[in-house]
C-alpha cells in the first residue's frame, strides 16, 4: 500500500460520497456544496492520473464558474425567507433499482473488459506544453468552432434570460 | 486488486455517472437535475483522461476533456437561462410541475 494508492483512494472517497450527498440531500444549498466537494476530488483524480493543466481547469471552472452559476440558478428561483431551501424528490424506489442494476451492469462490463493497456508510467513532465501545441496544431478547427460556440452560448443565454 | 490500476478509475467514473442518473431521475428541482448533468459530464471526463494515462492516445484525452469542460460551461449557462424563465412564467421550477410549453 504506497502513497499513491493511499491518494487515490482518500479522494474516491471524497468524490462518491459528496456525490451521493448531492443527489440525495433535500436542501439544495447543501447540495450545491457537496458538488464543490466532488469537484475538488475529481481535480484531485485528474492530478492522480497526470493530468495537471486539467485539474487546475476543472477548479477553475467548474468551481469558479459553473458552481457560481448553480448557485445564482437557486437563490433566483426560490422565495428565500431563510436558509432551508427544500426540494421534493420523486420515484425514488424504481430509480434505486434501475439505477442500481445500471451500475451494477457497467462495472462488471468495465471490470471484465480485458483493455488492452500500453503506457502506465507517470509522464513527469508537465502536460501544458503539450496540450497547447496539440489545441493550435491538429485540433484547431475544433478550439475554433469552441470560440464561436462560447460567443453564441453567451449571446443567446443573456437574450433568453433578459425576455 | 488494491493496487490502483484503470480499472479502478473506470469504477469511480461509472459509479459517478449513476449517481448522475439517480439525480436527473428523482430530483423535482431543476437546478438539481442541472447538477446531475454536471457529475456525468465529469464522470465522461475521468474515463476520457483515465484512458488517455493507460492507452497509447498522448494528450489527446486530456485535450478532450478540456473541450468537455467548454461545453459544460456552454451548457450550465444556457440552461440556467432557461429556467430563469420557467421561473417567471410558471413561479416554479419543480419539473414534475411543467408540463405545457407555454401559459
Amino acid at each position: 500500500m504506497n502513497l499513491y494508492n493511499i491518494i487515490f483512494y482518500l479522494f474516491a472517497a471524497i468524490t462518491l460520497v459528496s456525490a451521493f450527498f448531492v443527489v440525495t440531500t433535500r436542501n439544495v444549498i447543501y447540495s450545491a456544496f457537496n458538488l464543490l466537494l466532488t469537484f475538488f476530488g475529481v481535480a484531485g483524480i485528474y492530478v492522480l492520473l497526470g493530468a495537471d493543466f486539467l485539474a487546475v481547469v476543472q477548479i477553475i471552472v467548474y468551481v469558479g464558474g459553473i458552481l457560481i452559476l448553480l448557485l445564482f440558478g437557486v437563490m433566483l428561483t426560490n422565495k428565500i425567507v431563510n436558509v432551508q431551501i427544500r426540494t421534493g424528490a420523486t420515484q425514488i424506489l424504481p430509480a434505486t433499482i434501475a439505477v442500481g442494476a445500471f451500475s451494477g451492469i457497467l462495472i462488471s462490463l468495465l471490470v471484465n473488459t480485458e483493455w488492452k493497456k500500453v503506457g502506465t508510467a507517470l509522464p513527469g513532465a508537465s502536460t501544458t506544453a503539450n496540450l497547447g501545441m496539440l489545441m493550435m496544431n491538429e485540433y484547431i478547427l475544433i478550439f475554433e468552432l469552441l470560440g464561436i460556440l462560447l460567443l453564441v452560448a453567451l449571446i443567446g443565454a443573456a437574450t433568453i434570460a433578459r425576455k | 486488486m488494491l493496487n490502483v490500476g484503470l480499472n479502478h478509475f473506470l469504477v469511480i467514473s461509472a459509479v459517478l455517472f449513476s449517481f448522475g442518473i439517480f439525480g436527473i431521475v428523482t430530483r423535482k428541482n431543476a437546478v438539481m437535475v442541472l447538477m446531475g448533468v454536471e457529475l456525468m459530464l465529469n464522470s465522461a471526463n475521468i474515463n476520457f483522461v483515465a484512458f488517455a494515462k493507460f492507452g497509447a492516445f498522448g494528450n489527446q484525452g486530456q485535450l478532450i476533456a478540456l473541450f468537455v469542460v467548454v461545453l459544460a460551461a456552454a451548457e450550465a449557462a444556457i440552461a440556467l437561462a432557461i429556467v430563469l424563465n420557467i421561473y417567471k412564467t410558471f413561479n416554479s421550477i419543480n419539473v414534475d410541475e411543467i408540463d405545457s410549453l407555454k401559459e
